[in-house]
């Protein structure tokens, strides 16, 4: 019939949008499920929401919830960098490099995290003494007891990073081989060194695959550092833990850190979001506005 | 024998049991432009990757500007060199690639600037000033802050020929730098092209383009399964051509 149609058609397109039954049905009975347990949270009669209020802005859980950021973002920091170089190791022509970094890795990742935590804070029990110096001399830098040297929060921080570098170094290194090889051929044709190529090319392109995975792995920190407990480092949930040895109302304090847990990991989105922006220069499309396209899929 | 900007003697290179040159051996005189035709898989474009060294040689010799590339001799023996040094004798060498290969996450000007300032020091004023020359001289002054994702295939190819000359070359290599373009957007690097060898540029091209081969080449060069089969001026090469393999192959691309 298209043929005696003669209408000229110069106008938008005014359509009826396509219905979507199917996502009212389900985010009806999602919105049910949620609201009853939420009921069932506050209607519990084993759970005292006066004690649940009264210990949510106790300085020492405030104090706690700072020491749980401090080492998380330390324990990030000295991460990062240590997965960097041991992501290059692995990718180095040197195979002495390359043995060494995947040692560390398989290492670090194939014994678990509160093993490894436990071992650092009773390093004093192993070796009660550290002398740093040049062995078969008598040149000695630094000596002293163990326990001294490494106190509990130092031994976490250790832990936390080695263990973080290991699984982060993967992540850095896949970056790495997600950019494009002509961009290091390029490089080396203008007469920049492997370490320039490095910092000036290779890095700043992989940081767009790095990132996203990256926010994964400092959510995974926020909340593992909450395994120093069992060397009595006062971070957020060892605070809410000697709190309720105390006062016995372990689910109220429960409560308290994991909503201050929920909050801070929610509060980590937004730098994320902002890196994804910074590093994503240049591979959007017309006018280098917003994030990379792969990274807006099923967001409207 | 002063004025030899590239000699490369009985070049061989291997990938496995694969010999994909098999004793090239060429000279390029200074101001020269030496264009190299052949099949795909005929061993022009890594022959061009040897002769920076992107590649290594598993025999013969590349001298270029009176150096031995990649390696110190001393007597009769060959020492591989310290990617440092490798990296100095490439600054003398500029190369343009099929792909562009432009730097995405830098504009067009910081793509141009960032070799000069890095590599050879040159103090970021002076590169800027510099770089928008280079960016004016290849038609793209009002590009400077576009990155590389907002550029047409033309725009980049040439940013790429700029960011390349930016490091003040000897010798200038272009690896089938039209290859990957819209047609329409060929001329534009053809013309840009033009211009440098007609100030005096060394220039080294695979190409598959006979039009600029006959119209700027000072030699032809063609090479067919990594040995050269035929090599002289545009005229013998490109329209009397003397092998069989050289006919069959002109008479498909013309």
């Amino acid at each position: 019939m298209a043929t005696t149609d003669n209408t000229d058609y110069g106008d938008d397109v005014v359509a009826v949008p396509l219905r979507h039954p199917l996502r009212w049905i389900f985010g009806g009975i999602a919105s049910v499920l949620l609201l009853s347990f939420i009921w069932a949270l506050f209607s519990a009669k084993s759970i005292q929401h006066e004690i649940v209020a009264k210990f949510l802005f106790d300085p020492r859980i405030l104090i706690g919830m700072l020491v749980t950021i401090l080492v998380t973002v330390l324990c990030m920091f000295i991460a990062t960098v240590l997965a960097t170089l041991l992501a290059i190791m692995k990718l180095s022509e040197n195979p002495l490099q390359r043995w060494l970094a995947t040692g560390f890795i398989e290492f670090f990742r194939g014994t678990p995290l509160l093993l490894q935590i436990v071992f650092w804070g009773y390093l004093g029990i192993i070796f009660p003494q550290l002398v740093l110096g040049v062995p078969y001399t008598d040149i000695i830098w630094l000596s002293g007891d163990t326990s001294d040297l490494i106190p509990a929060i130092v031994a976490g921080v250790i832990a936390l990073s080695l263990n973080e570098a290991a699984y982060s170094a993967e992540i850095v290194r896949a970056g790495i081989l997600a950019v494009d090889s002509g961009q290091v051929e390029a490089a080396k044709s203008l007469g920049m060194s492997g370490g320039q190529t490095m910092r000036r090319i290779v890095l700043p392109q992989a940081m767009r695959v790095i990132i996203p995975p990256m926010g994964n792995e400092f959510i995974g920190m926020l909340k593992n550092t909450s395994l120093l407990q069992v060397i009595a480092v006062a971070e957020l949930y060892t605070a809410a833990s000697t709190i309720s040895s105390a006062n016995l109302a372990q689910i109220e304090l429960l409560v308290v850190s994991g909503f201050w847990y929920l909050a801070m990991t929610t509060v980590l989105g937004f730098p994320q979001r902002a890196l994804e922006r910074k590093f994503g220069r240049g591979f959007a499309t017309v006018g280098g506005r917003a994030a990379p396209r792969a990274f807006k899929v099923g967001r409207r | 024998m002063g004025n030899l900007m590239v000699d490369a003697r009985s070049v061989r290179k291997s990938y496995g049991s694969n010999e994909v040159l098999q004793g090239i051996s060429l000279t390029v005189e200074q101001g020269e432009v030496l264009c190299i035709i052949g099949p795909s898989g005929s061993g022009k474009s890594t022959f061009l990757r040897c002769l920076n060294h992107l590649e290594s040689i598993n025999g013969g010799r590349i001298y270029v500007n009176d150096e031995l590339m990649g390696y110190r001799q001393s007597g009769k023996v060959l020492h591989e060199m310290k990617p440092k040094n490798i990296a100095k004798q490439r600054q003398a060498i500029g190369m343009v690639f099929q792909r562009f290969n432009l730097f995405p996450h830098m504009t067009a000007l910081q793509n141009v600037i960032e070799a000069p300032i890095g590599v050879r020091g040159v103090n970021p004023e002076e590169a800027k000033q510099l770089g928008l020359e280079l960016l004016a001289q290849v038609g793209l002054a009002d590009k400077g802050d576009h990155y590389p994702s907002q550029l047409s295939g033309g725009q980049q190819q040439r940013v790429a020929i700029a960011r390349a000359l930016a490091m003040k070359p000897k010798l200038m290599l272009f690896d089938e730098p039209t290859s990957a373009l819209d047609p329409e957007l060929v001329g534009d690097v053809l013309d840009v092209m033009k211009g440098l060898a007609k100030a005096g540029m060394t220039m080294i091209v695979v190409t598959h383009e006979m039009g600029f081969a006959r119209e700027v080449a000072d030699k032809v060069v063609f090479i067919d399964k990594g040995q050269i089969v035929e090599m002289g001026t545009p005229k013998q090469v490109l329209d009397k051509p003397q092998e069989a393999r050289t006919k069959a192959f002109l008479n498909k691309v013309l």
